[in-house]
């Protein structure tokens, strides 16, 4: 498959239709579409306050849309429509999870018991919702052991395995990125939505987040969809980048078309809006050549 | 004079200088702030006129105080333990850590072992008799408290709820126990899980409404509740008694074999042809607490290494981090009231069979300060740190009443539990100073991979609602 083609053949994972959300008199989204594919990393884009991070809230159930519908199909074919849902059962039901632009760890608690907290509805039934467990019958010991075991594979991916019993409050910056993807991955997602993920990082380990990040997408299946401004990060790992601009979706399609959107270039580096018309009326032409 | 003990004989004539400018400064503070305080006293004259003498001498006392503390403080005490830190700290403190750990490690378990012995040790101390006041007085109120306080850490100290009206809870066990028994005849084993699970079902009453709010307001609210609570009881005088409470409530017995009523045909004493004595039932009393003191611990303990544990404690740390994980907030925030609730209830029906009396004074708003007060102290979270907290405040109290010799300093007027209050927020004001955590600061994490590391008290948060 070609990543991020128009015309491409994998299902739709996630389907946001005419999406808009108005603060007062302020419409933060307008009338927005657009579709991530399964198994892809799409990318949202644009300029400082343009409504990325409030898509990303409707979508996760923290904001109520004004309009629109947000439609989650899942591997088996079963369907949800977020907007219906509150922000924990998107979560629980639908499976998207989600990461925060100012991380928000659980500070006091190890780093394992981080990834434990996020297998809570797992373990919650396996504990027969704590009464069970309680009283030490039924299976909850062994499933435990299996939340154990699968926090040490995600430490392992992202590279935390020698601070498993540190608190997270006090790793670095970076490691603390690392951890809430991890944490976020430890909720069985299919659908991880991460808000700038390599705001803060080094060139470094930005590139230890791409690979991380390509690691989701190919061995877990999980389909990404990020808030970037690193456009190293976006270039390099996205298959489809959606371009925001006041609000309104401006481009949408693959990295390399994006980048050669004359409306993105302009609203990346502010040219007038007669000339925006100039440049796209001369690609008009030139296309109709 | 200070080079004996100052680290650096070389500066001190400096410091000599700055000892004396802070003592002076000390001594005016004091005179400022004690002149009209101490120095003028008012009375009534035999005329009933208000007049006014002064005091200059005690006044004098005051400042010089004040003044030569300062002094010493700044001038030898403080120099001193920087020197000490320091010697300290160049010899090295790797084998004082070691000396300390085995009792540290073993605390719980000798401090059990010292609770399960304690009441045959004092009976052969001071006699029967002479064991009523330890037990009743040190013992069972303690435990009371630390049971008490220990429910409401589940709340307060791992979920982050700041609860102020916690004794409500504890009031409604009471109150079922003394209710139920009164008009149904039902024993204390019965009534026991009752009353907890009343309490929990008030306490889920109370979380319904309150989950939307967090912080102030929710401490607020829930001290609203406790004063609802206790302004219902006092007033519902059919059914509560009013004011006068309901008295004559029924004695626990050993699981119904043996009764500690006086006229019973199975009266424990009689069955064991032991002189009469009310010691029998404090002692009785005391295992049980210490029971249900143990069963408090051993389930917190074992909730907190349960998922619903630690979502509580993710719960305090950051609810919108819970919320995008999947967690059920308002369940989550639901159990743990129930739960620090359920525990408030058993104390509460201890309380009643303890007692033989109830009624709304018993729960004022000063008892859930003063169990929140225990949290506090103790450390949010820790069972050992809290514990320690409630032997120190209630059993600090107790101990005022037994301070006769105070009275032959301050004269016969004096009654030392008046004072129980200031004592207990100079205490709280000096616990917060040295150790702004609590006692124990640190929290124990519920799992690990590869070693278990205390998580210092600097990460944790308090929670906010």
């Amino acid at each position: 498959m070609t990543p991020g083609n128009q015309t491409m053949t994998t299902e739709t994972i996630l389907k946001i239709e005419h999406l808009s959300m108005r603060f007062g008199g302020l419409m933060a989204i307008n009338d927005l579409s657009f579709d991530v594919k399964r198994g892809d990393i799409t990318a949202l884009i644009g300029p400082n306050g343009a409504g990325k991070t409030t898509v990303f809230n409707c979508i996760t159930g923290f904001y109520k849309p004004t309009m629109g519908m947000i439609t989650m199909t899942q591997k088996g074919g079963k369907q949800y429509l977020l907007e219906r849902l509150t922000d924990f059962e998107i979560t629980k039901q639908a499976k998207v999870a989600r990461t925060f632009q100012n991380i928000r760890l659980f500070s006091g608690l190890t780093v394992l018991e981080n990834l434990l907290v996020a297998q809570h509805n797992k373990l919650m039934k396996a504990s027969g919702y704590t009464v069970l467990g309680l009283l030490g019958i039924g299976g909850y010991k062994a499933e435990a052991e299996a939340a154990i075991e699968k926090a040490r594979v995600w430490l392992e991916k992202a590279d935390l395995i020698d601070r498993a019993d540190d608190p997270a409050g006090d790793l670095p910056y970076g490691a603390q990125r690392r951890l809430e993807i991890a944490r976020a991955m430890c909720t069985d997602p299919e659908v991880l939505c991460l808000d700038e993920p390599a705001a803060g990082l080094n060139p470094r380990e930005s590139l230890a987040l791409n690979t991380l990040l390509k690691s989701i997408r190919d061995e877990n299946g999980t389909s990404l969809l990020l808030i970037e401004h690193d456009m190293s990060v976006v270039m390099e790992i996205s298959d489809h980048v959606v371009v925001l601009e006041y609000g309104q979706k401006i481009s949408d399609g693959t990295p390399d078309h994006v980048k050669n959107d004359p409306r993105v270039i302009a609203a990346y580096l502010g040219v007038e809006d007669d000339e925006v018309e100039e440049v796209i009326h001369e690609e008009l032409d030139g296309s109709m050549r | 004079m200070a080079n004996t003990q100052s680290p650096a004989p070389d500066i001190a004539p400096g410091l000599m200088a700055k000892a004396i400018k802070e003592g002076l400064f000390a001594g005016v503070l004091a005179l400022g702030m004690f002149l009209l305080f101490v120095g003028i006293e008012t009375y009534q004259d035999i005329d009933n006129r208000l007049v006014w003498r002064t005091r200059w001498e005690l006044l004098a006392v005051f400042v010089l105080v004040a003044a030569i503390g300062r002094f010493l403080m700044v001038g030898f005490i403080t120099p001193h333990f920087a020197a000490r830190k320091l010697a300290k700290g160049k010899a090295g403190q790797a084998d004082s850590a070691e000396e300390e750990s085995f009792f540290k490690r073993n605390f719980s378990k000798i401090a059990i072992l010292a609770l399960l012995f304690y009441p045959p040790i004092v009976v052969y101390l001071y006699g029967v008799q002479g064991s009523l006041k330890f037990v009743d007085n040190f013992g069972i109120q303690i435990l009371i408290y630390v049971m008490l306080a220990w429910g409401l850490n589940v709340v307060v100290g791992l979920a982050g709820l700041l609860d102020l009206g916690y004794v409500a809870f504890y009031a409604v066990g009471a109150y079922s126990y003394a209710l139920l028994s009164d008009h149904f005849g039902l024993s204390f084993w019965v009534l026991l899980p009752m009353a907890g699970i009343l309490a929990a079902f008030w306490g889920i009453i109370l979380g319904f409404p309150v989950l939307r709010l967090r912080g102030d307001y929710l401490a607020i609210v829930t001290l609203a509740f406790g004063e609802i609570i206790r302004l219902v009881l006092m007033n519902w005088s059919e059914v509560t008694g009013g004011t006068a409470g309901i008295s004559g409530v029924a004695k626990a017995s050993i699981f119904g074999i043996y009764s500690f009523d006086v006229g019973a045909p199975n009266n424990f004493a009689r069955a064991f042809d032991l002189p009469m004595s009310s010691a029998y039932y404090k002692i009785f009393l005391f295992y049980v607490i210490l029971a249900l003191c143990l069963l408090t611990a051993y389930v917190t303990i074992r909730l907190r290494r349960m998922p619903i544990g630690r979502a509580w404690e993710a719960l305090r740390e950051d609810e919108i981090a819970c919320r995008s994980l999947g967690i059920d907030t308002v369940k989550t925030k639901l159990t743990a009231f129930a739960i620090g609730a359920m525990f408030g209830g058993f104390a509460g029906s201890f309380f009643a069979a303890r007692q033989g009396f109830v009624s709304p004074e018993s729960f004022v708003f000063l008892e859930s300060a003063v169990i929140l007060a225990i949290v506090v102290l103790g450390g949010m979270g820790s069972l050992t740190g809290i514990a320690v907290a409630a032997v120190l405040m209630v059993g600090g109290t107790e101990l005022l009443r037994e301070m006769e010799f105070l009275k032959h300093v301050f004269g016969p007027d004096f009654t030392p539990e008046l004072y129980r209050m200031l004592l207990f927020g100079l205490a709280m004001v000096v616990v917060m100073l040295f150790k702004p955590r609590g006692f124990v600061g640190s929290r124990e994490p519920t799992a690990f991979l590869k070693e278990r590391k205390a998580v210092s008290g600097s990460f944790t948060k308090e929670g906010h609602g």
